[in-house]
């Protein structure tokens, strides 16, 4: 579980977040929605320890742990992120990114043991990237880059070295940032069902933001959507994506309705609105 | 035509053993390229000498003419190729994974242009070249190079975000020119002869004529080595980016500093032991990395041990092509790391 309190950030005198609150149950996945600027990749680092709040502070685990209190290595044991976007200076192998994962399980001269190999390639099984596994990571398509680096953050919190299964693992937080952007529509599908899978199957809080409003009702339980850096509203996706909110968060007039083939809402962009008259 | 060359198949097709193998006997290879080379380069020369009767025990070390050539005229020389050869080729691999670019040099971060300059104000300013037993010209080039990391890290340095890298290398670049032109201006008012012995030590020199200048370097190769030792599996995640590595446990501004100090300690004493030597640092990470990937658990050592067997090899040519006159080693080591470099260049498009 990840609670995140009263959680404020300024980069220099530029205030980007104030007082967000919230908080993700184990086995709960939430959606961050906000127009750009809004702060969600700032709150994704802070919930990550990447960056420490001017004011307010972020707990992990059941035994409420403050982030900012563990080291890197003891927080990447429980918590993984997922960037936007990864670029390599050099071309390493699928699977030698994968293992990278195990990073924070290994001393400085350790070379991976057998278990590390067998987490890594069920982490790659369990993304459904198995068989690209001697491929170099730069010839794969973005989809297939996003679901590796997804799989080296599962190899990342898998806890034993020796585990039969990656998938059942010890409450952990996976953080991913906008993991659909720049994505077309087969692979958004697919990291959909990805994240729905895993999320079923682990006992794992995951927190994802995203722009894609209809992606985020198809996966999300929770969301928060923010608007110039503060909570607009928080809640159960059903009760939080609503016309109305959508509206005051990024001006737009939509048409929000449950779609009887997919089962969950989907959201239409009508007009824009002029700020301010909600 | 490289990838024929590959010492392994693709990694997946490894089971766990193949994959522990790669650890042991890949830096293993390297390791016995670098002593072989090592052990050949002071055979060759205007007298030639036979390793037989170098290590044989029943002719005294004064009477055996060939031991004397051997350890006293040519092994220095030869082991301060192989220190600096190890040292820069290191050097390269560790600043190109701190940049993450992997076109940086030993010499991007105005760390040579630096030394270059401490040494040149010695040798123009007519300063002795022993001071209370220490030779003046490497220790002016060393200050030099520290002066140039420090003046570096200082601009680069953001409080609690790390090293910015695009700072670093815009700073990096900037020095170089600025200590370039602080140069030319100090060679323009020297005379003939002060100005042609900077022009020789900034083509780079490996005859060290003895120990002294090598076991004055050691202690500063020593401790960066022994840095580097532990950075490899930060190195590799670093080259993911800040956010990545710090997500996945790394202590990113930790890891940064180390890679940075180590690499210009690295350099510094390199460049002091033997003069600012251009491309080993960037052709021998690259041809490593064509040879056994990107893990910089394997190309680092890997590293070290081909860039010493490479300018211990370049030595040797530069002694003896046009023979008994002597080529300038950065000369060698220029022509061919400079084809190789627009090569890499015109292959990245």
């Amino acid at each position: 579980m990840l609670r995140a309190d009263d959680l404020s950030f300024a980069y220099g005198r530029t205030e980007v977040l104030h007082g967000v609150s919230f908080r993700v149950p184990t086995g709960g996945l939430t959606g961050i929605l906000g127009p750009n600027g809004s702060g969600k990749t700032t709150l994704l680092k802070l919930l990550a320890g990447l960056l420490s709040p001017s004011k307010g502070s972020v707990w992990i685990g059941e035994d409420e742990v403050d982030v900012s209190q563990r080291s890197r290595r003891a927080l990447a044991l429980q918590m993984a992120l997922v960037p936007q976007e990864t670029q390599l200076a050099f071309d390493y192998s699928v699977l030698e990114i994968t293992l990278m994962g195990r990073y924070p399980h290994l001393g400085p001269l350790e070379l991976e043991s057998p278990g590390d190999l067998h987490v890594a390639r069920a982490a790659l099984a369990a993304t459904g990237t198995a068989g690209l596994e001697q491929r170099p990571f730069s010839t794969l398509s973005g989809g297939e880059k996003q679901r590796v680096i997804i799989a080296s953050a599962l190899a990342q919190l898998a806890p034993s070295r020796n585990a039969k299964n990656v998938v059942a693992s010890v409450p952990s937080v996976l953080l991913l940032d906008e993991p659909t952007a720049s994505l077309d529509l087969s692979y958004q599908l697919e990291v959909a069902a990805t994240l729905r899978a895993l999320n079923i199957d682990r006992a794992t809080a995951m927190v994802v933001s995203t722009h894609d409003l209809n992606f985020a009702a198809s996966v999300c339980r929770d969301l928060v959507i923010l608007r110039g850096g503060q909570v607009l509203e928080a809640g159960p996706t059903e009760e939080v994506l609503t016309a109305k909110n959508i509206r005051a968060a990024y001006d737009v007039e939509v048409d929000v309705k449950p779609h009887a083939v997919a089962r969950h809402l989907t959201v239409v962009p009508i007009a824009r609105v002029p700020s301010g008259i909600a | 035509m490289l990838r024929a060359l590959r010492l392994t198949r693709p990694i997946g097709d490894r089971t766990y053993q193949d994959l522990r193998w790669r650890f042991v006997v890949l830096p293993a290879v390297f390791g016995a390229t670098a002593i072989a080379v090592c052990l050949i380069a002071p055979l060759i020369g205007p007298t030639p000498i036979s390793l037989r009767a170098v290590i044989d025990p029943t002719i005294p070390f004064a009477n055996n003419v060939d031991a004397q050539i051997f350890f006293i005229a040519r092994l220095p020389r030869t082991m301060a190729g192989a220190l600096v050869g190890g040292a820069l080729a290191a050097a390269g691999v560790v600043l190109q994974a701190l940049l993450r670019n992997p076109l940086a040099t030993p010499f991007t971060l105005g760390i040579s242009a630096g030394a270059s300059l401490g040494a040149m104000l010695i040798i123009i300013l007519g300063a002795p070249a022993w001071l209370a037993g220490f030779p003046l010209v490497p220790v002016a080039s060393f200050a030099g190079a520290l002066g140039a990391v420090a003046s570096v890290y200082a601009l680069a340095r953001f409080r609690r975000q790390g090293l910015s890298t695009n700072v670093l290398l815009l700073a990096g670049v900037t020095l170089n020119s600025i200590f370039s032109a602080i140069i030319m201006f100090v060679q323009y008012f020297a005379d003939y002869t002060e100005s042609f012995r900077a022009i020789r030590y900034l083509m780079g020199n490996l005859d060290v004529s003895s120990y002294t200048p090598i076991l004055s370097a050691l202690p500063l190769l020593g401790l960066a080595f022994g840095t580097f030792a532990w950075l490899p599996r930060s190195l590799n995640l670093l080259t993911l980016g800040p956010e990545s590595a710090g997500a996945r446990g790394v202590d990113v501004i930790k890891t940064q500093r180390l890679a940075f100090f180590s690499a210009s300690l690295a350099t510094g004493a390199a460049v002091a032991l033997g003069g600012p030597i251009g491309f080993v640092g960037i052709i021998v990470p690259h041809i490593v990395r064509l040879l056994v990937g990107a893990d910089h658990r394997i190309v680092l050592p890997a590293s070290a041990c081909l860039g010493a067997a490479f300018l211990v090899s370049c030595d040797v040519a530069a002694r003896t092509i046009l023979s008994p006159m002597e080529l300038p080693v950065g000369v060698i080591t220029a022509m061919l790391g400079g084809p190789f470099f627009l090569w890499l260049l015109a292959r990245k498009r």
